[in-house]
């Protein structure tokens, strides 16, 4: 198995004497620890408690080839006030866009606690040169974006050049700033479970604040057992370094059901510590309204028509 | 730090099962008032409510179900057409799954383990087997070739307390695929669900007297083992009454097969993908309350990981939840009976003395009802009891091996030879242990996966005989003189 990079000084990679290696992923395994995660039966106050956080926890997002400021001033308006019959309901994290769209968005949030996240680095295939994926971290910062996510070069990474996705992740958490940095992996084209492991401990060894699963661009986006990967690794570097990676699955998870899967797995894998939105996020498009819609339902007891939800 | 997340209960309703106040024998296809006169009361270990009572099966009473079992098979069973015995067992294995949810409550209800695990585990393994036994029912001249496999006769099959509904579709359905006909005594602490699968052999229109269920105490099961018009016995439990069982029968004739304890050794080598290593370690000594005769109940560890994997098993621990068996997030039940929770306690008292380390994560245990906390010694020489006795509960021995070699010396080092269990990412290396590792089971990467195509038994003092699978019919077959066909 092939060792991680050389490192420069300040960052750690589980390396300790007793995790000489990487470690493996057992994919049965996993993927039987994930079904069973979620089999998990979440109800009445614990349910509220779980869709309460998934709103708070949520990047809502558009990354459309049609996105235009118009559209932006709707998707914000959503994100900080996601049902308007409703002010209990609080606002989403952060609202995530292609770069161009970071003004019209950092207007549209302002005095508001949703921040903007932007997708950077030749976004979603990262098939660009370093010196322009750094360049445009340093405009869409300067342009206000709060977060940025930027995805690993997979071409460098599947044919074993470690050391430049390294390298890549290193300058653009230093293009950053004080922005936070997600490193998306996009897991569906690493194509085994041991990749997405090694390829989360070498993000979180470069800086990242958050490892994400994928730009929601491919089928077979995040799943339970990917995202339990990363979980997994997040904690052995915890446990080695004490320092705190945020996680984000994003892609595919469109029910009120499959987010509080996804939550109880977070719990039950890296505790209470993590239900936080400064270390989890849920990227999602489509998965807001059902979530406003099952949280009116545990408040009355019944289902409400779809219409009764803006669309934006 | 925002606070935890306390999940609201979420109990199946026990609403599905109808429960009488008092069960007779099933003797003939009918329950029948016992001959002893006499019940005892069979309870829920989870609150100590009395459930119902059951009848004491007398001399007389085993007696009649003896003699039901072999009216049924001279008149009829052992010479209908074997495709019509597979009829009745593929409607019985349906008529399971169609009834599963009922059974997985009542089995819960009267057992005490999670309904995670009777719903997922017990239930569709029972109804697979029934299925895989069906489906050999008329082909068995095809699974022993230049055989002349026939049925034997009356089996008595006496089946323990852990998976008292899946030890019962062991034992029955190869039995009556064989063409024999049965009389089953379920274990004296969990005879609901075996008098329910008496409703299920009803309603499959299964002839009077090919299956008949006695209940009670080990009185009646040795009643059983030694009543001559028995050709067969099947016992799955302690290595102690096995033993007795075996003296007993020396020199009768009557065919035996012994499913007896277990101290299976859990070997984790330090190429393993460590955290679904402590998932399987998890799986193999926390599953079922750790009543499981094959459970991983030695971990060996090679040294060089030992420090991370205890960490991260005794992390994994803090998040088992404990509590109400029919509450579907449970994930640790009640211990099955006062006369078990006993034995543990003597026990890890015992390791405690010995000189081991405990750890229990924090948890409540409820105040009725039989509980006991998951459990992990560390510092465990191979030379104390808890390394060496079947404790059949919760509890793990922790003991770490340096070489491949070692691993192998310790594992085997025990009188039991039931399962083992091998993690690493290198296939060859699962090869080698396998071929060194003197137990009938050997699970590599998992553990307590269970399968009715695949054949189960002991070596030593764990046992004689497999069951599941093609070999499971053996026990059930006189296979006669080989033969030569020809033109």
């Amino acid at each position: 198995m092939a060792k991680a990079p050389a490192l420069p000084t300040g960052f750690e990679l589980p390396l300790e004497p007793r995790l000489p290696r990487i470690g493996s992923v057992d994919q049965v395994a996993v993927e039987e620890r994930a079904a069973s995660l979620a089999r998990r039966s979440i109800k009445k106050d614990a349910k509220i408690f779980a869709l309460d956080l998934a709103v708070r926890m949520m990047d809502l997002t558009t990354l459309e080839g049609q996105d235009t400021p118009g559209k932006i001033a709707a998707l914000a308006s959503k994100a900080i006030r996601p049902d308007p019959a409703d002010t209990s309901v609080p606002s989403v994290a952060a609202i995530c866009v292609y770069p161009n769209l970071v003004p019209a968005a950092v207007e549209r949030v302002r005095g508001s606690s949703v921040k903007v996240a932007s997708v950077a680095t030749a976004f979603p295939s990262g098939q660009a040169p370093t010196h322009l994926k750094v360049a445009e971290v340093r405009e869409v910062v300067e342009m206000g974006a709060d977060e940025v996510d930027m995805v690993i070069d997979r071409g460098a990474f599947l044919s074993g050049r470690y050391a430049k996705v390294y390298d890549e992740i290193v300058q653009v958490k230093e293009a950053c700033g004080e922005a936070h940095l997600k490193v998306i992996l996009e897991v569906s084209e690493l194509g085994t479970y041991d990749n997405v492991r090694r390829a989360s401990l070498l993000s979180m060894a470069a800086g990242a604040d958050f490892i994400k699963t994928s730009t929601g661009k491919l089928p077979g986006a995040a799943t339970l057992p990917v995202t339990l990967v990363m979980l997994e690794a997040i904690r052995d570097v915890h446990d080695e370094t004490g320092r705190k990676v945020g996680m984000k699955p994003a892609g595919g998870i469109r029910q009120s059901k499959q987010a509080v899967q996804y939550l109880v797995q977070l719990y039950e894998t890296l505790g209470a510590e993590w239900l936080t939105p400064d270390l989890y996020r849920l990227g999602a498009s489509t998965l807001l309204n059902d979530v406003l819609m099952q949280i009116r339902k545990e408040k009355t007891g019944r289902y409400q028509s779809p219409d009764y939800f803006t669309v934006d | 730090m925002p606070a935890g997340w306390e999940y609201a209960p979420a109990p199946e309703s026990r609403d599905i099962v109808t429960l009488e106040e008092r069960y007779g024998l099933f003797i003939g296809g009918e329950l029948v008032d016992p001959r002893s006169g006499e019940y005892f009361p069979t309870l829920n270990p989870g609150t100590e409510e009395q459930l119902a009572e059951v009848a004491q099966a007398g001399p007389q009473d085993v007696d009649a179900a003896v003699g039901a079992a072999r009216g049924a098979y001279d008149n009829g069973w052992s010479s209908i057409s074997p495709a019509e015995r597979a009829k009745y067992l593929f409607r019985i294995a349906r008529i399971l799954q169609e009834r599963s949810r009922e059974f997985a409550v009542l089995e819960s209800m009267n057992g005490g383990k999670p309904i995670r695990e009777s719903r997922d585990v017990d239930l569709p393994l029972a109804a697979a087997h029934f299925f895989y036994y069906a489906g050999w029912a008329d082909k068995l001249e095809y699974a022993f070739p230049n055989r002349r496999p026939r049925s034997i006769g009356v089996a008595g099959q006496i089946i323990p307390w852990n998976f008292p509904l899946l030890m019962l579709a062991w034992k029955i359905a190869p039995a009556l695929a064989a063409g024999n006909t049965v009389v089953l005594k379920p274990a004296e602490t969990t005879p609901l669900t075996a008098l329910l699968f008496a409703d299920v052999v009803r309603q499959a229109e299964l002839p009077p007297g090919v299956v008949n269920i006695i209940t009670g105490d080990g009185r009646a099961g040795a009643e059983l083992v030694k009543h001559e018009g028995v050709d067969k016995i099947a016992f799955t439990g302690s290595t102690e009454v096995g033993k007795a069982i075996q003296r007993e029968l020396a020199g009768t004739g009557k065919k035996l097969t012994l499913e007896l304890g277990g101290k299976a050794a859990n070997i984790v080598f330090d190429d393993a993908a460590l955290d679904q290593a402590v998932e399987g370690i998890v799986n193999g000594i926390y599953f079922n309350q750790g009543h499981v005769c094959c459970a991983g109940s030695r971990l060996l560890v090679q040294e060089s990981i030992y420090e991370p994997l205890i960490a991260k098993l005794k992390r994994r621990l803090t998040t088992l939840r404990l509590g109400d068996p029919l509450d579907k997030n449970t994930d640790i039940g009640a211990i099955n009976s006062k006369q078990q929770l006993d034995k543990i306690t003597e026990l890890v008292a015992a390791g405690e003395e010995e000189g081991a380390e405990i750890y229990q994560p924090p948890c409540r245990l409820p105040e009725k009802g039989y509980w006991f906390a998951p459990t992990v010694f560390t510092n465990v020489a191979q030379s104390y009891r808890i390394a060496q006795e079947e404790i059949f509960g919760p509890v793990l021995s922790v003991l770490t091996f340096r070489t491949p070699d070692e691993a192998v010396e310790k594992a085997n080092n025990t009188a039991y030879g039931l399962s083992a269990g091998v993690w690493t990412e290198k296939g060859s290396r699962i090869l080698s242990m396998a071929q060194k590792l003197q137990a009938g089971v050997i699970w590599a990467n998992t553990f307590n996966r269970f399968d009715p195509t695949s054949p189960f038994g002991g070596f030593k003092e764990s046992g004689f005989g497999r069951e599941g699978g093609l070999h499971g019919l053996e026990p059930y077959l006189d296979l006669g003189e080989s033969e030569v066909r020809g033109g």
